[in-house]
């Protein structure tokens, strides 16, 4: 198992170089000169341009740039934002909870409705109910996120006016962040009515940024199931005399479970996609809506330290689906 | 799948066509998609009016109005636009960005895979390792990213998409020649003295196509959603084009006063990719005798 970690360990390495390089050069490409830029509409004597292109390195040949951006990111310095003159850093993981908050409960909601519905229809497989279920998840799947945002909306802020549209939480409540996770801060600020606001403010983004990890997880658990069902190990069991409510829940779904946990995993990259268009259309203060924000100002200082960042969240999660996944498949463990 | 491709034996082709028609939401989806495939080639013969006229007694008009040109059957936008024309106008668009992106990342990808699974070693792992970076990326932040820099427009979201679907050719097409290559047929071929090039493209690769071409179908529905994503957030196909996702984004800001400009065109997106969805889980039941009739 350790060598199993060392050699996907390993992979990442030149990967995070990769990832360091991609951002470099594709600020590098754009066009105009970083310096102006930064200097803005106001202008610049040509000795100030020259001392900040001293101070910033750009006098430096491309590849020496390279290396002291990388000797930066390997010191954590991800550099300052141009609108916020804030360490990047320091702004992403400002921002960070409100995504991870969104994220979790989005996943939570996808298996919470996705997990049972797949075993369901493998159990009861060709019934109204699996071809129901299979409908709808398709339906999900192919579903873009953002029509089906604004959509809710219509109905569910405009028409019934039971949620509001945009925001964490709303601006009667005002309490010191403690965790960045608005639902733990609004219980633990004691403030009457707080946790109901955030919780409104929530669903929709959740349901929005689970639809797809649901639909996925749906299908493929109904999948897994439909397997696992056939093994030898099931007929035992149900020889046994056990009830097919114990043979279900234990045995097989026990076994299902493990491709299901990989693709929850691999959602991470979906969750990451869909959190840009989600906290964009509801005012979400997460990293996703930061990136576009960012984006359309110009910052690039700030898209180039979000891209690597996002990245490697990205990198670390698939890590550890990956060691999960060795964990309990040593088949995995020892592929090179 | 050890025999050669299907256009050569006319029973696989037959074949595939029983166990394809077996699957009725396959059928459905093919129906669906061959005649949105005909509305767009037509469009101007199906759309009632110009998609860019504006009908300036008719601003922001629900559903079966009656102007004094005709009736608007899904309405109009806030230019006095009709909905139902520009909608059938902008499936030209989807289907042509699903086309081209699909195009694009399939040939480079397959390209790139053969290569890397072929001939292994330290080409193998230079495109895989670069593979691994391009998915360290979240699709649409790489796409977005991109955009960004090459200036939004359909030209460059057809390119960014494409190189964001990229790797997942790269990896079907390495794994497949990963298995095939030392198959006895690829050795006969090899020394019956074919070269690398014709035992790549002409032995090797019409084995390797049914997770290729199921993928196709998978990446083909992705492009035409993240094209639209991409026209939402503005980076995309840009105004007056009515490009579906561009479309929507205009339309937001009347999401309270006229459900008939938000609901239409994320219909006619989600319409669309689900009958290519469904067609592609017909194509992989199909195609892939793994999962054959389970």
């Amino acid at each position: 198992m350790f060598g199993f970690i060392l050699r996907r360990l390993s992979l990442l390495i030149p990967t995070f170089i990769g990832v360091s390089l991609v951002a470099f050069f594709f600020i590098r490409a754009l066009p105009g000169d970083p310096v102006l830029l930064l200097a803005g509409e106001r202008g610049i004597s040509p000795e100030r341009y020259a001392e900040l292109m001293h101070r910033y390195g750009f006098d430096l040949p491309l590849w020496q740039q390279f290396i002291v951006y990388f000797t930066d990111l390997l010191h954590g310095d991800f550099g300052t934002s141009i609108s916020t003159k804030k360490p990047i850093f320091t702004e992403f993981f400002t921002l960070f909870p409100a995504t991870l908050e969104l994220s979790f409960c989005a996943v939570i909601f996808a298996v919470v409705l996705g997990v049972p519905a797949g075993v369901i229809a493998a159990v009861k497989r060709n019934s109204w109910f699996d071809h129901t279920a299979m409908a709808t998840a398709l339906v999900g799947y192919s579903m873009p996120i953002f029509w089906w945002a604004l959509l809710l909306i219509i109905v569910f802020s405009g028409m019934l006016g039971w949620t509001p549209v945009s925001g964490r939480i709303s601006l009667m409540f005002f309490f010191p962040k403690v965790t960045g996770f608005m639902l733990i801060d609004s219980l633990l600020s004691g403030k009457a009515g707080a946790f109901q606001s955030a919780m409104s403010h929530l669903i929709l983004p959740t349901i929005v940024l689970g639809t797809i990890p649901l639909a996925v997880i749906a299908r493929q658990t109904r999948s897994a199931m439909l397997e696992v069902l056939g093994e030898d190990y099931i007929r035992t069991a149900k020889a046994k005399g056990l009830s097919p409510f114990r043979v279900v829940a234990v045995h097989a779904l026990r076994n299902a479970l493990i491709p299901v946990i990989t693709t929850i995993g691999l959602q991470i990259g979906v969750l990451m996609a869909g959190a840009i268009l989600t906290e964009t259309i509801f005012s979400w203060p997460g990293v996703g809506k930061w990136m576009v924000d960012s984006i359309f100002r110009r910052d690039y200082p700030a898209v180039q330290g979000g891209l690597v960042l996002i990245a490697l969240i990205v990198m670390g999660v698939n890590l550890i689906v990956d060691m999960l996944y060795g964990l309990v498949n040593p088949k995995i463990r020892h592929q090179r | 799948m050890t025999a050669v491709s299907a256009s050569v034996r006319p029973g696989r082709l037959k074949e595939f066509w029983r166990y394809f028609s077996e699957n009725h939401g396959a059928v459905a989806g093919l129906v669906l998609f061959v005649a949105l495939v005909i509305v767009a080639i037509a469009a101007p013969l199906f759309a009632p009016f110009n998609p860019d006229q504006q009908f300036r007694d008719v601003l922001l008009m629900p559903p079966l109005t009656r102007g004094s040109e005709g009736i608007f059957l899904l309405g109009t936008d806030a230019l006095g636009r009709d909905i139902l024309s520009r909608l059938i106008f902008g499936a030209r668009f989807s289907l042509f960005i699903g086309v081209v992106v699909v195009s694009v990342s399939l040939i480079g990808g397959v390209i790139i895979g053969m290569f890397a699974g072929f001939f292994r070693g330290w080409v193998d792992t230079t495109i895989m390792r670069v593979m691994d970076v391009i998915l360290a990326f979240p699709s649409l932040l790489l796409a977005l990213t991109l955009v960004a820099i090459l200036g939004p427009g359909l030209t460059n979201a057809m390119i960014a998409i494409a190189i964001v679907a990229q790797p997942h050719y790269v990896r079907l097409t390495r794994a497949a020649v990963l298995t095939e290559r030392n198959r006895d047929y690829v050795t006969a071929a090899r020394v019956s003295g074919a070269g690398p090039l014709w035992l790549m493209f002409v032995t090797i690769l019409p084995n390797c196509m049914a997770p290729l071409i199921v993928q196709a179908a998978l990446s083909f529905s992705g492009a035409i959603l993240d094209a639209a994503a991409l026209g939402f957030l503005g980076m995309g196909a840009q105004p007056p084009t009515p490009e579906w996702g561009t479309m929507l984004a205009e339309a937001r800001e009347f999401i309270t006063r006229a459900w008939w400009v938000v609901t239409f065109p994320g219909l006619a997106i989600l319409i669309t990719v689900l009958a290519i969805n469904l067609m592609g889980d017909g194509l992989r039941d199909a195609l892939d005798p793994k999962l054959k009739r389970s």
